[in-house]
């Protein structure tokens, strides 16, 4: 199980490799369309591979709620 | 349309070839006859102990140029497509963050061959081996034939249109063609047209395998594509993009762009006569080469030289030039590229092109390389050896694909 940091790190780094943000700049109360300009076919990616890396199932319907990174980490940290 | 044609120009080109990662290292390469043929650098040649294991792959892998994040978005052949579109706009002087051109008034036409097989052959292995899940959800907008187009309407920001002719081999020519058209018709002031292609995987080189159509001079990468000579036995299948910035002259003249050379008509006909092999008789071909010389307001005397799609298969190139001769007649001076570049499919309309447009410009026509024993049923001149200097005046780009498409263009001097 990891802990909210390993979690943000993780994620961090799948932000980066997906969207070419900087893993750094990547913090929780950052949105992924208004701040990070993620659209919505990098933020399936997102998820798919968050889904792998930390063991939990992100339904669409979940995923549309998740507006911000902390929004994220929060689902993973509850569900995995 | 009425009255006379609208004069149309190019001002800007760019392309990443076998030859070379730009235009300018690709134009170099060929007037120093280079070969961009070699051993095919993949494991499905031994995987599937292919017949065939030459290819003309490309100088410069287009992700040491596109940024990483955008490279993954996008399949090979639309990486190629942005490579030599970007290179083409800002040649032109449109670059930079000050708009030259209204967006309203900026076309792309880009065609493709094949387009995004390998993105869908690479999600298909993923949804076999992983489920949905695995299926990236870019896979239809980097598989589809017009994603070429799209993504250098989307980076140069063209929104008069943007389309995709699909015309096998023809398709980067069609697209100069479309491009003429839409100028002509004042859909567009600018347009950024051409090819691109990227395709080289084990389902594409054993298809054509299986239609005998490739060489496997195996041994001698550098002397398989041969148009023209004796000992041909099929093309060398190639990579690439090449796209060139056609605008309306008055507006390119307004703006004080450097104008290279002058797109002075078209010519496209279809042969109804057989899926893969051209009509024997050339008048599809024959007949697209008048067209455009006719369009262009020229007669057939004032063809200079013919850029041939010539591809080094043993009854294609012979066939084209009896259709030459039955057009122009045998004053033309001709030249072959793929002997040099291999067959770019989608793409090599647009890149023959812009050689003929170049060969105009500079006086040079490129020697076709490995000609050394000119078929006796070709009966024409044939630039080999070294590249021939001579004034020209006009000249006609060939390009033929399979589904009996006939492209030809013609490009005169400014």
């Amino acid at each position: 199980m990891a802990d909210n940091a390993e979690i943000l790190s993780g994620l961090s780094e799948i932000v980066e490799e997906v969207a070419g943000i900087d893993a750094g700049d990547v913090s929780a109360e950052k949105s992924f369309v208004d701040d990070l300009d993620i659209d919505s076919l990098s933020m399936v990616e997102i998820a798919v591979q968050a889904e792998d890396k930390f063991g939990v199932k992100i339904p669409d319907e979940q995923l549309a709620e998740l507006k911000t990174v902390g929004d994220a980490v929060d689902y993973i940290a509850k569900n995995q | 349309m009425t009255g006379a044609p609208v004069e149309v120009v190019v001002t800007g080109y760019g392309a990443t070839t076998p030859l070379g990662g730009d235009a300018a290292s690709t134009w170099e390469a060929l007037l120093a006859g280079k070969s961009g043929v070699g051993r095919t650098d993949a494991e499905f040649v031994e995987r599937f102990d292919l017949p065939v294991k030459i290819s003309a792959q490309l100088a410069v892998e287009p992700t040491e140029v596109i940024p990483r994040v955008q490279a993954r978005r996008l399949d090979r052949c639309e990486q190629v497509a942005i490579v030599a579109a970007r290179e083409a706009w800002a040649h032109a002087g449109l670059g930079g963050d000050e708009p030259k051109v209204e967006p309203e008034r900026v076309a792309a036409v880009v065609g493709t061959g094949i387009g995004g097989a390998m993105t869908l052959l690479g999600q298909d292995d993923l949804l076999e081996s992983g489920g949905l899940r695995k299926v990236s959800p870019l896979t239809v907008p980097m598989l589809m034939p017009n994603g070429p187009a799209a993504v250098v309407s989307l980076e140069l920001g063209a929104r008069a249109g943007v389309h995709a002719p699909v015309s096998a081999c023809a398709s980067g020519a069609e697209a100069l063609a479309w491009a003429y058209r839409l100028i002509q018709e004042g859909d567009a002031d600018v347009v950024v047209a051409g090819g691109a292609e990227a395709c080289i995987t084990g389902i594409t080189v054993a298809g054509f395998v299986q239609s005998r159509t490739l060489s496997s001079r195996n041994d001698e990468p550098e002397r398989a594509s041969r148009p023209f000579d004796t000992g041909r036995d099929g093309f060398v299948l190639g990579e690439g993009a090449g796209i060139l910035v056609l605008e309306r002259a008055d507006f390119a003249r307004a703006r004080g762009a450097t104008i290279h050379g002058r797109l002075a008509g078209h010519g496209l006909t279809a042969d109804a006569y057989h899926i893969t092999g051209p009509d024997p008789e050339g008048s599809g071909q024959s007949r697209a080469m008048l067209k455009a010389v006719r369009s262009a307001g020229l007669e057939p005397s004032d063809i200079d030289h013919v850029n041939c799609h010539a591809t080094s298969t043993v009854v294609g190139d012979v066939g084209e030039s009896a259709a030459i001769r039955k057009a122009l007649g045998d004053r033309p001076v001709l030249t072959a590229p793929k002997s040099s570049m291999g067959h770019l499919v989608g793409a090599a309309g647009a890149v023959e092109s812009l050689f003929t447009m170049l060969s105009i410009k500079e006086g040079v026509v490129p020697a076709t390389l490995n000609l050394e024993n000119l078929d006796p049923g070709v009966e024409l001149d044939v630039v080999a050896g070294e590249p021939r200097k001579m004034e020209l005046n006009a000249a006609v780009n060939n390009s033929f694909g399979f589904g009996g498409h006939n492209a030809s263009v013609v490009f005169t001097k400014v």
